[in-house]
Order: C-alpha cells, then sequence, then structure tokens
C-alpha cells in the first residue's frame, strides 16, 4: 500500500461507487424489515389516514360487513376493525420495543457482572436467572397482574422478569469468551479500570448479540401481551390491544370470524416478520446465541 | 452420582427462591387480602379476628417460614374463596394440565421431530422449504389463535370433534393440538438444524463407506445424537407448555392447574394463586432434572 502513488489511489476512489461499501442486506434482512418499517408507518399514521375513531361507538352501524365504508367491518359496538386493528398493533409495538430493550439491558448488566465480578455476582446471577426461568411465565405473569392490577406497566414488569434471565446467560458466557482475548490482558495488563475494560472493550463487542438477543426475543414480547390481554389480565377496555380484540370477538367467532381474523393475522404478520427478521440477523451476526 | 446431587441441591434453593420471589411480590399489594375478602362494610372487630384466623397479622419472616414447614408437609393453605385445602385443589385439577401436558408433548414431538428429519434429509429442497416454513409459522401464531382456529374449522365447520372438553379422550385432541403446535414448530426446527450439523460429521462418511444408504446413516446413527439437544429442549419447553395451558384450559374449559390460577386471579384468592404457582414452578423444575437424567443416560460423553 505505501508503494501506490497519491494519484493511483484517487482512481480507486473514485472507481469505487458510494453505496458498494456499505454492507449489502440480503432479502431475508430487507423483505421482513420492511413489513416491520409498513405496519409502524401505519400505526403511527392511523390517527390521519382513518376517518374513524377506535373508541367511538356507533350503535346504528353494529357488526356491518365488511366493504367500501369499513374495509374489515365493524366490530358489536358499531368501531371500526381495521382502525381498531392498527391502534392495537401500537400497543403490540410498544411492547415489542420497551420491556424487550429493558430486558436485554437488565440482561446484559446481569451478564457481565456474573462473567466480570467474581464468583459471588455470578452465582448470585445464576441463582436469580434460575429462579424466574422456574415460573412458567403466565402465571409469574399472573402473580404481577395480582399485585399491581391488569395495566400497562404491570405488562411491562412481566415481560422483562420473563426475559432477562436467559438474556443474562448468554451475555454472560459471551463475555467469558471475550475475557479471553488478549486485549483484555494487555489492557488489564497496563492499568485499564475495570469499568473502562467494560465500557471499551466489552459492550462494544457484545453488540451484534445483543442485537440479535434483543430482535429474537420480540416475538415473545407480543404474544405475551396478547395472550394476557387474551386472558383479560392485561390491558383492560376502553383501551385497545390486538389480543383483547380476538378476546372481544370470541363469542362471534362462528358468525363473524372475520372479526377474530383481521386481529389475530395481525399478531401473527408482526411474529412472523420479526421471527424472520431475528433469524436472519442471527445467521448474519452471530451464530452463538 | 454427586453431579446428580449437586442438581438436586440447586433445585432446593431455586424452589427457595421461586417461595420466596411469589411471596413478597404476592405481599407488596396495597390494602390488606383481609378487607378485599371480606366486604368493605364489616365492622373492624370482624377484620381483626379475619387477620388473625389467618395468621396474617404475623411479622412477614414468621409468616414466610410457617409457610415454608406448611409446604414442605404438602399443606399449602386454605383457598380463600374456595374454603378448601389449596393442596386438595392442585389435587384435583393437576391430573387435567398433566394429561393436556403430555398429550401435546406427544403431538409435538411426533410431529416436530418427523418434520425436523424430513426437512434434513431434503435440505434445501421443497419438502424441506414447505416444513421450514410450515415450522417458522408453528412458532410464530399465539395458542389462543390456534386454539380459536381449532375450533372454527374442526369443529364448526367440518364437525369432527367436540368444541370444549367434556370428559372423553377425544375432546381432549384440539386442546393436545393447540398447545403442541408451538413447541412442535421449535422442535421441528431443533431437530433440522441439530441434524444437519451431525450429517457433516465424520461417521456419518464412516457408515456410508460402510455401504449404508444416506437416509440409513441418517437414522441409525446421525438421529441418536441428533436427538440430545432436541431432549434438553423439551424439558426446558415444559415450562412454556405449562404457560400455554393456562390458555388452552380457558378457551377449551378444562378444570386443570391453568384454570385455577386464572380463577384465583379474577377471585383474589392469594393462597391459592401462591400454591399453584409454586406447585408449577416444583413441576417445571423435576422436569429440568429429568431431561439431565435422561440426557445422562443417553450421552456417555457426559457421565465423566
Amino acid at each position: 500500500m505505501s508503494s501506490s502513488s497519491p494519484s493511483n489511489k484517487e482512481t480507486v476512489m473514485r472507481k469505487v461507487p458510494l453505496f458498494s461499501r456499505m454492507p449489502i442486506l440480503p432479502p431475508s434482512v430487507t423483505v421482513p424489515a420492511s413489513i416491520i418499517l409498513l405496519i409502524i408507518l401505519l400505526a403511527l399514521l392511523v390517527p390521519i389516514v382513518s376517518p374513524y375513531d377506535a373508541l367511538r361507538q356507533n350503535l346504528t352501524e353494529r357488526l356491518s360487513a365488511p366493504g367500501t365504508a369499513h374495509i374489515l367491518g365493524t366490530d358489536a359496538l358499531g368501531r371500526d376493525c381495521f382502525t381498531r386493528i392498527f391502534y392495537g398493533t401500537r400497543i403490540s409495538l410498544f411492547v415489542a420495543l420497551i420491556p424487550t430493550a429493558f430486558a436485554v439491558l437488565i440482561g446484559m448488566a446481569a451478564g457481565i457482572a456474573a462473567a466480570f465480578f467474581g464468583k459471588a455476582a455470578d452465582a448470585l446471577v445464576t441463582w436469580l436467572s434460575d429462579v424466574t426461568l422456574a415460573f412458567p411465565g403466565m402465571l409469574l405473569a399472573m402473580v404481577i397482574m395480582y399485585s399491581f392490577g391488569g395495566s400497562f406497566s404491570s405488562i411491562v414488569i412481566s415481560i422483562v422478569i420473563m426475559e432477562w434471565g436467559s438474556i443474562a446467560r448468554i451475555v454472560r458466557s459471551v463475555t467469558l469468551s471475550i475475557l479471553e482475548n488478549e486485549y483484555i490482558l494487555a489492557a488489564r495488563s497496563i492499568g485499564v479500570k475495570r469499568f473502562n475494560i467494560i465500557i471499551r472493550h466489552i459492550i462494544p463487542n457484545l453488540i451484534p448479540t445483543l442485537i440479535v438477543l434483543f430482535t429474537l426475543n420480540i416475538p415473545a414480547s407480543i404474544l405475551s401481551e396478547s395472550s394476557l390481554s387474551f386472558l383479560g389480565i392485561g390491558i383492560q377496555p376502553p383501551e385497545v390491544s390486538l389480543g383483547l380484540m380476538v378476546n372481544e370477538s370470541r363469542t362471534l367467532l362462528f358468525n363473524k370470524p372475520h372479526l377474530v381474523l383481521g386481529p389475530a393475522g395481525m399478531i401473527m404478520l408482526l411474529v412472523l416478520s420479526f421471527n424472520f427478521l431475528g433469524d436472519a440477523l442471527r445467521d448474519r451476526f452471530d451464530q452463538e446465541v | 452420582m454427586p453431579a446428580l446431587l449437586r442438581r438436586f441441591l440447586g433445585v432446593v434453593f431455586v424452589l427457595l427462591g421461586v417461595m420466596l420471589l411469589i411471596f413478597i411480590m404476592l405481599r407488596i399489594i396495597p390494602g390488606d387480602p383481609v378487607s378485599v375478602l371480606l366486604n368493605e362494610h364489616v365492622n373492624p372487630a370482624t377484620v381483626e379476628k379475619m387477620t388473625e384466623s389467618l395468621g396474617l397479622n404475623k411479622p412477614l419472616p414468621e409468616q414466610f417460614f410457617s409457610y415454608l414447614l406448611g409446604a414442605l408437609k404438602g399443606d399449602l393453605g386454605k383457598s380463600y374463596y374456595m374454603r378448601k385445602p389449596v393442596t386438595a385443589l392442585i389435587m384435583e385439577a393437576f391430573p387435567y394440565t398433566l394429561l393436556l401436558t403430555v398429550l401435546s408433548a406427544a403431538f409435538a414431538w411426533a410431529f416436530g421431530i418427523g418434520t425436523g428429519i424430513i426437512s434434513a434429509i431434503y435440505n434445501n429442497r421443497l419438502p424441506d422449504y414447505i416444513f421450514r416454513g410450515l415450522s417458522l409459522f408453528g412458532i410464530s401464531v399465539p395458542v389462543f389463535i390456534v386454539a380459536l382456529s381449532l375450533q372454527y374449522f374442526i369443529y364448526f365447520k367440518l364437525s369432527l370433534l367436540p368444541l370444549t372438553y367434556n370428559g372423553s379422550l377425544q375432546s381432549m385432541i384440539l386442546p393436545a393440538i393447540a398447545l403442541g403446535w408451538n413447541s412442535a414448530g421449535s422442535v421441528a426446527r431443533l431437530t433440522r438444524s441439530s441434524l444437519m450439523g451431525e450429517l457433516e460429521a465424520p461417521y456419518i462418511d464412516t457408515a456410508r463407506a460402510k455401504g449404508l444408504t444416506t437416509r440409513q446413516a441418517i437414522v441409525r446413527h446421525g438421529l441418536r445424537n441428533a436427538m440430545l439437544p432436541v431432549i434438553t429442549m423439551m424439558a426446558l419447553q415444559l415450562s412454556s407448555m405449562l404457560s400455554g395451558a393456562v390458555i388452552t384450559e380457558s378457551i377449551f374449559s378444562i378444570s386443570g392447574m391453568g384454570k385455577l390460577a386464572l380463577t384465583a386471579v379474577q377471585t383474589r384468592d392469594m393462597p391459592l394463586l401462591q400454591g399453584t404457582v409454586l406447585f408449577m414452578a416444583f413441576v417445571i423444575s423435576m422436569g429440568n432434572i429429568l431431561a439431565d437424567v435422561i440426557n445422562t443416560i443417553l450421552d456417555p460423553r457426559l457421565r465423566v
């Protein structure tokens, strides 16, 4: 490289088009990612796009069939299903992102602590994660619902407690393998503080794992919220959630199956897209997870 | 076997932690359980009497300790709402959940392992794509949607099986499929990837060189090793299956553990909820130990 002249370098630079330096993502990433982006966009824009209110009841238009006025018809209280699905999707997306992110952050902190701060910390974290993993998730959530009531924050707490343990385990084992690298030994031997080693060497190397773990846990979060709301112990009416919508239309399953199919289809589309994306990201970045 | 003994000790500590966690979580509610239990308009003397008879006036550590001692003797307290011992209620409900879980595990195993093997044999050909798609679909559908779809198509459209559980084994088929659906998907995925990994191993080439067809080599040699992670995962899935059982039981009206827990939440029956959750955690821990033992028997490398 040192022998190449500046002019030579320039021609090389000019020949390489700008975008070829960016990684070309395979369709297994771009297709689910664009579906998710489209859903996010629709969920954000639904108050502007839709002429209907998700909560306003219109008893003269109860259970109208799908048609031009109401794309997916109306429910038993005359509310537009299509609009409600996208309001419900907002809850699903929120649950997909926020509690999962908390779980990843807590799992990361606990996993690093277990790998880095000696045997006592390791034993404590392992014990705590074993304890939370010994619960069937739905029952753990029920205990929390019992204490805090069926509310949004109860759902967030339940999801974090359900998911942090397995994340901490994986972060712990990945951190242990990072710690075996020579640059860690080098950093330690020149007296870099432990905190700085974590910030500058461990966390940056954990990021691919964390991204994959985040994406892979999103479907579980969405499913937990919709299942709890379906059982009637999650999001409470009049708020809108996809699981709750399925529950509200359950008695009409045999007469008006489209009322169940709409929200159910949206849950499946979301979960399937995130599952595809998580799989593709794992294959690309991190086989260990 | 000292390793197994250590494992048992570990489980004891985990169950202690579980008990402590439930105990704390159920007691951080604002307000006291007695006034919720009785109606609001009772005189304070009654509330006090009730509190005393339930042992709720003692300090928390003492309550925990007596609960722990009771649990060791199989006494989980008395249900507030149903006014029966919690242990008796659990023993009534558990057989239903056990039957449901065993049937759905059988379905998940048969269907998941079968399609996983076909996927691995026909790697990247049409059957593989079909079953891979199906298994990804399998893990992406919530239990309640599978259950409602089965009710719609199998009961309503085809009228093949009963709508809800009525005591017959036949009426347990739909709940079992509904609950096993997700697990079947993950079993199929793991079987496929694990078997694909084994197929690259040299002993498969040896088996082929000795004159076995690829299919024989896969079934006689590869499958044996490929099953080890699948068995571990099945034990771990016990937990998510019992979670799903809550939903399945509610949809098909089976009076099992999940229904019991749901009733406990709805009627604010603390001892019942506490006992049910503790019992389920116990079952899951036992399942994990069982998986360890089975794996040790199947894999000589773990016996060192």
